[in-house]
């Protein structure tokens, strides 16, 4: 007598068909003849005067201006100092949200438990948090890592449960009637299936942290990115604030390619690379 | 016995799909059974296989499975973030002896014809591809029983030609009790030593369509008997 049982399937997902193929094409330089031109044309506005140099500083200010940041140690002691607060907001953040997501995925007591206060608190935009954060945790290192954490929290939260809640139901029955264990559908089926829409939250969690690591930075810090912007401006140094600017632009895009290159190793089973992972 | 199913009975909301239906399954039997759309051919194999839920209040009658139940679906199911090797591999418990689940799974490909395949992803297989590594997953776990749940339903022609030959010859050399559920009277008379046609949630008639090679007239009067069971007009001209 078979005793092994399971929920019926409940409605039909069809398989999502892969995206048409990105075809992958060596960089085309014509793309670089706008933003360049651009350049040229600030450079311009600054060399005639037409950009006042306490509005807008000039690409050759703000060059030289990074060289000699760097040189004095200011931007490379405030990155690291930026660099650690999101590294362990976002370890923090991440643990958080992908246990919860799991707990409320996985279990339907889990989900009847976790998924309305995770539900409600989401919709609060979590940077007017700051003041609240600021009577309670001061001007420190813990208000800002918290803030990271918050941030990257509720898209892993979101994403991992309804990574775990999409599986193909149709899957996991063909697991169950090959004899996988409990386990073993959880570690070959669901964990797997869960894991796109994963790595999705982690792109959208990564660009939920910087926003949060500058906005706690700059308003109120002694150390990081966001202070040494903020000390700029008291000074007028408009050259200055632009590297930090562009510090910040390049940390997001350096992460959101680490995040696209995991994609395409943990994913590489998806014959047509991951989804919009071509921009 | 590979299966015997007794007074079996199930209702989805009242509605009742199964009306104390009775199916034996011998040894090594190959037997098909047809039926209209929703005329429950897929929840008798849902219950043999053990995806439906025999405690359930809408269940009622004798559902006896040996241990060792394997199914191919109409679509393959095949986890596509894992290669196909470890699509055959994955979750099998019996005792292999000195063999490691990978050997295994390779013979098993080796017989579907599927080896030069073995370490592809599932999604880059061709339709037959796919379901010849879903016959291997569910033969390398040596079934007493054998669900086949419209396997070739979503082939082409010609593919499926192939699938019939390479799953009588799979079943010869295994032996294991099949139930194949086909909305095809063709391929029913052709693989099956017993075709039976479910209407009105029990078993309404039972044919012999005899040896193999099957008998050419002998398959066409078939056909138009079953046909015929099966409610369909067909215009002969």
């Amino acid at each position: 007598m078979s005793s092994s049982t399971l929920d019926r399937a409940s409605g039909e997902r069809a398989a999502a068909p892969p995206p048409a193929a990105a075809r992958r094409r060596g960089p085309d330089l014509r793309r670089w003849i706008s933003p360049v031109a651009l350049v040229l044309l600030w450079q311009l506005a600054s060399s005639t005067g037409l950009l006042a140099e306490d509005e807008l500083a000039s690409p050759l200010r703000v060059l030289t201006a990074a060289v000699d940041v760097t040189l004095t140690g200011e931007l490379p002691e405030g990155l690291a100092v930026s660099l650690g607060r999101v590294l362990v907001g976002v370890a923090l953040g991440l643990t958080v949200g992908v246990g919860l997501g799991l707990l409320s995925g996985l279990s339907r007591w889990g989900g009847l438990l976790v998924d309305p206060p995770v539900q409600m608190l989401r919709t609060l935009p979590h940077l007017a948090l700051v003041p609240l954060f600021i009577l309670w945790f001061g001007v420190g290192e813990l208000p800002k890592v918290l803030l990271v954490a918050l941030g990257v929290l509720f898209p892993m939260y979101l994403n991992v449960h309804a990574g775990v809640r999409g599986v193909d139901p149709k899957l996991i029955e063909a697991a169950s009637v090959s004899g996988f264990t409990p386990a073993e559908r959880l570690r070959h089926v669901v964990l797997p299936g869960a894991m796109p829409s994963t790595l999705t939250g982690l792109r959208l969690a990564l660009g939920v942290a910087w926003l949060s690591i500058v906005v706690a930075e700059t308003t109120a810090a002694d150390a990081g990115l966001g202070y040494m912007i903020m000390n700029a401006r008291e000074f007028l140094r408009t050259d200055v604030i632009v590297v930090g600017l562009a510090v910040y632009a390049l940390l997001g895009l350096s992460t959101d390619a680490l995040v696209r290159r995991l994609e395409r190793t943990v994913l590489a089973w998806r014959p047509a690379g991951p989804a919009g992972a071509d921009r | 016995m590979s299966a015997r199913v007794r007074g079996l009975t199930r209702e989805f909301a009242g509605r009742r799909v199964l009306d104390g239906l009775d199916l034996t399954i011998d040894d090594g039997e190959f037997v098909a059974l047809l039926g209209r759309s929703g005329s429950g051919k897929s929840t008798l194999l849902r219950l043999l296989a053990g995806l439906d839920d025999t405690s359930d209040a809408g269940v009622s009658g004798a559902v006896d499975v040996p241990g060792s139940v394997a199914v191919a679906f109409q679509e393959p199911r095949l986890l596509p973030w894992r290669s196909v090797r470890d699509n055959v591999a994955l979750g099998l418990h019996r005792d292999l002896g000195t063999e490691t689940p990978g050997t295994v799974a390779d013979r098993a490909l080796d017989e579907v014809g599927l080896t030069p395949r073995a370490g592809a992803w599932p999604l880059t297989l061709s339709g037959g591809e796919a379901q010849r590594a879903s016959l291997a997953r569910a033969l390398v776990r040596e079934p007493e029983l054998l669900l086949l749940d419209e396997p070739f339903g979503a082939l082409d022609a010609l593919t499926r030609i192939t699938m019939h030959t390479l799953v009588l010859d799979l079943w010869r050399r295994h032996r294991p009790g099949v139930l194949l559920v086909t909305h095809d009277v063709d391929e029913a008379l052709l693989l099956a030593d017993r075709v039976l046609v479910l209407a009105d949630g029990r078993i309404g008639a039972e044919h012999l369509p005899g040896d193999r090679p099957r008998d050419p007239e002998r398959l066409v009067a078939l056909r138009r008997t079953v046909l015929d069971e099966l409610g369909v007009a067909e215009d002969a001209t």
